[in-house]
Formats: C-alpha cells, sequence, structure tokens
C-alpha cells in the first residue's frame, strides 16, 4: 500500500464525520481527534517497533510489553473509577493474564522469544485483557451498588464479605468473559478476526493463517479467564472492611 | 461467647461524610424484653441498631455485650447470636428451604429442621419448596424471620420489619415476635414507625432526634406520661424535623 492510497482511503472517516453532522451527534470534533491520535499513535509505534525489532534485544521487548501492560491498565482502570487501588489490581491482572499465556505459548514452541513474535502476541493478548477486566470491574461496582439490600442481609446471617458477595463476583467473571466466548462461537463465520486476516492480506496461505488464529483463540480464552477472575478476587475486598462490613463511600 | 445478658452504648457517636448521624449514646439494652425504638424518619435509628451486630463500628465510644468490648468478640459469631430483619426481607433466589438453611449451611451445620422454623413462623411445611418469587410480602417477611432463627439467635434487631406490610399480615408478625420473646426467650431491639405499634408490643421505649438518645422508659410511663417536653411533642405527631445533622 503506497502513501497516496492510504491518505485516500482515509476519506472513509469523512462518511462518519458527514453521520455525525447530519444526525446531530456532535461527535465530529472526536472522531477528528480520534483519527488524529491513531494516525501520531501508530506511526510513533510504527517506527519504535521498527527499532526494537531491528535491536531484537530481550530487555527492551520486555519493556515495551510492560509499557503496553500499563497503559491497558490504566485505561480500563477507568471503568472502576471510585474504587481504590483499582489501577494497581487490574494492572496486576493484565500481567498476571498476559505473563502466564506468553509462558505458556513460549514453553509450548508455539511463539518464539523474539520481539517480531512476542510483541503482536502480546499486544493481543493485552488488548483483550484490557477490554473484559474493564467489564468486570464495571459490573462489580454496579452490582455492589445495587445489591447493598442483599450483602447487609448476608452478612447479618453470618456470612464472611466473601460468602455475601459470591453471586455478584460471579456475575462479573461471566460480564468480562463472555465476550470473548461469544466471540469465539462465531469466529471466521461471522468475522474474520485481525490476525488471520493479517496474515491473508500478507500473502500467507490461509490454511496456515486459520492455524495461528486457533492458536490465538485458545490464547485469548485462557488470558481473559486469568485477568477477570484476578481482578475480580482482588478487588471486591476494596468493598469491605477487615470485619465483613460494607465501606461506606466506595461507589 | 457467653449468653447475652445486656448491650450497652456508651458514648458511641458515628459520623458519615461528615455528617453526625449519632451523638454520644448511652444506653444498655437488658436481655429478654422488646426495645422499642422510635423517631422521626433519619433521626438514626437504623443506624443505631447497625452498631450491635457491627455492620458498622461506631467512630467513637463502644458498644459492649455483657461488659466486654464487642470487638472482642469474632464479628461472624457475633452476627449469629445478634440476628437482624430489615424494613423489606431480602430473600436469596431459590426455594424457602434454601434461605433457611442459609445461615446454618455457613457453619457447615447440614441437618437443619426447616419444617420446624416453618412452624415456628406459623407457617405450613408445605411452604418449603415454594419459590420465594411466589410469596406474599407478609410470608416473605415471615421467612426471612425463620431464617434469622435457623442461626439460633439469642437477640434480633428489627428495622421497620412491618412497615411494608398491610394491617393483618403487621398483626400477624407483632404476635409471632411476641410469642418468640416467651417461647424462646429472645430479645428484640424493634424499630417502628408506628407509636401504637410500639405501646403493644414494647416493654421499653427509646426516643431518637436528631441522632441524640432523647429519652427512655417503661413504655407505658413514656406514652402515657411523658415527663419531656420533646417525647410530648413527638407522641402528638407535633415534633418538626428531628433528622441528624
Amino acid at each position: 500500500m503506497n502513501a497516496i492510497s492510504l491518505t485516500l482511503a482515509s476519506s472513509l472517516v469523512l462518511i462518519s464525520i458527514f453521520i455525525s453532522y447530519y444526525q446531530n451527534l456532535s461527535i465530529e470534533r472526536e472522531i477528528v481527534v480520534g483519527t488524529i491520535r491513531a494516525v501520531i499513535q501508530l506511526t510513533i509505534v510504527g517506527y519504535i517497533l521498527h527499532y526494537i525489532f531491528a535491536a531484537n534485544n530481550f530487555f527492551f521487548t520486555l519493556t515495551m510489553v510492560t509499557v503496553m501492560i500499563i497503559v491497558a491498565g490504566n485505561n480500563a482502570a477507568k471503568r472502576g473509577r471510585g474504587i481504590p487501588g483499582v489501577f494497581y489490581y487490574i494492572t496486576v491482572s493484565i500481567a498476571v493474564g498476559t505473563a502466564i499465556t506468553l509462558a505458556i505459548l513460549i514453553l509450548f514452541g508455539t511463539v518464539h522469544f523474539r520481539p517480531q513474535e512476542v510483541i503482536p502476541v502480546a499486544g493481543m493478548i493485552i488488548g483483550n485483557s484490557m477490554i473484559s477486566s474493564g467489564l468486570t470491574v464495571s459490573r462489580l461496582k454496579d452490582e455492589m451498588k445495587n445489591r447493598t439490600l442483599e450483602i447487609q442481609t448476608a452478612l447479618a446471617l453470618g456470612a464472611s464479605a466473601r460468602q455475601a458477595v459470591q453471586k455478584i463476583l460471579k456475575i462479573s467473571l461471566k460480564t468480562g468473559m463472555m465476550p470473548t466466548i461469544d466471540g469465539m462461537k462465531t469466529l471466521g463465520i461471522v468475522q474474520l478476526p485481525g490476525m488471520m486476516t493479517g496474515l491473508i492480506l500478507g500473502g500467507v496461505d490461509p490454511i496456515n493463517a486459520v492455524k495461528y488464529q486457533i492458536m490465538v483463540t485458545f490464547m485469548l480464552a485462557s488470558t481473559v479467564a486469568i485477568s477477570c477472575f484476578c481482578v475480580t478476587f482482588l478487588t471486591y475486598k476494596e468493598f469491605f472492611t477487615p470485619y465483613h462490613q460494607l465501606k461506606a463511600g466506595v461507589k | 461467647m457467653d449468653k447475652i445478658n445486656s448491650i450497652k452504648m456508651e458514648r458511641v457517636s458515628f459520623k458519615s461524610g461528615g455528617e453526625d448521624i449519632l451523638k454520644n449514646i448511652n444506653v444498655e439494652f437488658e436481655a429478654g424484653y422488646i426495645h422499642t425504638l422510635i423517631g422521626p424518619s433519619g433521626a438514626g435509628k437504623s443506624t443505631l441498631i447497625k452498631l450491635i451486630n457491627r455492620l458498622i463500628d461506631p467512630t467513637e465510644g463502644r458498644v459492649l455485650i455483657n461488659g466486654i468490648d464487642i470487638n472482642n468478640f469474632d464479628v461472624i459469631n457475633l452476627r449469629r447470636k445478634i440476628g437482624m430483619v430489615f424494613q423489606q426481607a431480602h430473600l436469596f433466589d431459590g426455594t424457602v428451604s434454601d434461605n433457611i438453611k442459609y445461615g446454618p449451611l455457613l457453619m457447615g451445620e447440614k441437618n437443619i429442621d426447616v419444617k420446624y422454623y416453618l412452624n415456628i413462623v406459623g407457617l405450613e411445611e408445605s411452604f418449603q419448596n415454594k419459590n420465594v418469587s411466589n410469596l406474599s410480602g407478609g410470608e416473605q417477611q415471615r421467612i426471612s424471620i425463620a431464617r434469622t432463627l435457623a442461626n439460633r439467635p439469642e437477640v434480633i434487631l428489627l428495622d421497620e420489619p412491618t412497615s411494608a406490610l398491610d394491617p393483618t399480615s403487621t398483626q400477624l408478625i407483632e404476635e409471632l415476635i411476641l410469642q418468640l420473646k416467651n417461647k424462646l426467650n429472645l430479645t428484640f431491639i424493634w424499630i417502628t414507625h408506628n407509636m401504637e405499634q410500639a405501646k403493644r408490643v414494647g416493654d421499653f421505649t427509646y426516643l431518637v432526634v436528631g441522632g441524640e438518645l432523647v429519652d427512655c422508659g417503661r413504655t407505658g410511663e413514656l406514652f402515657e406520661n411523658p415527663r419531656k417536653e420533646i417525647t410530648r411533642l413527638f407522641i402528638d405527631g407535633k415534633l418538626t424535623g428531628g433528622k441528624s445533622k
């Protein structure tokens, strides 16, 4: 793809600006800002990756993955605003999910520890963890707020904080995991996923591209489950005191 | 934890969000009686009883059971000894039986005589397999009392348990509580907005206004011969305000 084709393709953004204007959505400015940010961010990342791939250095690769995790944690934490330590809990959860999944893939030889392989794969893992962890804390926060009487009732009957929110934890965990599970069910039928599309566009035989995509699917199922589990069980404690009392003011 | 003979509050205050909800409460509830708490809405009555089973802790002062600071007891055991029934009975999804077994199952007790507890609250045995979504408000409240009783408490805190019920269900609950007090020798600390109800059921009555315990005494004396002007105004329905600040 040359620069002129890319510039012409950018005219597609005009369609979304037109719809926003026509329907009086007042998001034209956000679309323009989003487009400019995407172009700048991707260009910078392109150059950084170009340098990291060329350097092929363990430390640089690890730093890149760490930065991705912190940025993802920061973004997902917005959904849990008001919960003390939510950035820390989400970042740790994404890191744990990423580390376990990457370690398994490297151990089984599915992915090699080279920046060209580790960074794109980690990107997919972290991106999905970010979305699912964000959904999980957001649901947890809402359920804790809406089910105060249920929680107080359970506590008054002698339940521990953990027992009192057992159902809420399940609901939150499911909320985070379901989009990935639903995505798995329609994979290849409703959508050709990003990695597979990229490989096919890059000239790889579709059969080989499918193999990679199957790996990615398994990988995402595992990482989302780990991240959602960690973030649920780390975060719910923030709603309680050590004496199994609902904290006032955590909203 | 020994048998509960008295629950005492010493200089108890509670603040939330910078507001004084309770101010310098000094009171003692003796075991074996029905203690009714009355007062305007928002006066701090619900907050006061939640301090007794440690759903919240005071910001100042202390709560004592048999003269021992409540913080010295295991909070889970304390809540089993001091049960609580809320204004709106929240029943967990499932059957009546699932609800009655809830507390004992948490402690690993498996042999729970559901029929016994249904019988105590005046419901037929056939109720045990009913789904809780098919119950009337009065039935739900009785199940909620049965569920609390299944923990074998000595004290039960009642946070306006009849305020959402019709007169017939209210009367049934009142009769039930009076029976439980006599039959099982239980202690009740009962918040009510209904002064006639306080007169009917309370051995002792406590008036809470603006976060302060302004009067208390034997129910008959308090209502028929109020010593304080504020009590007389409240009984006559002439007290304005009275929310804690």
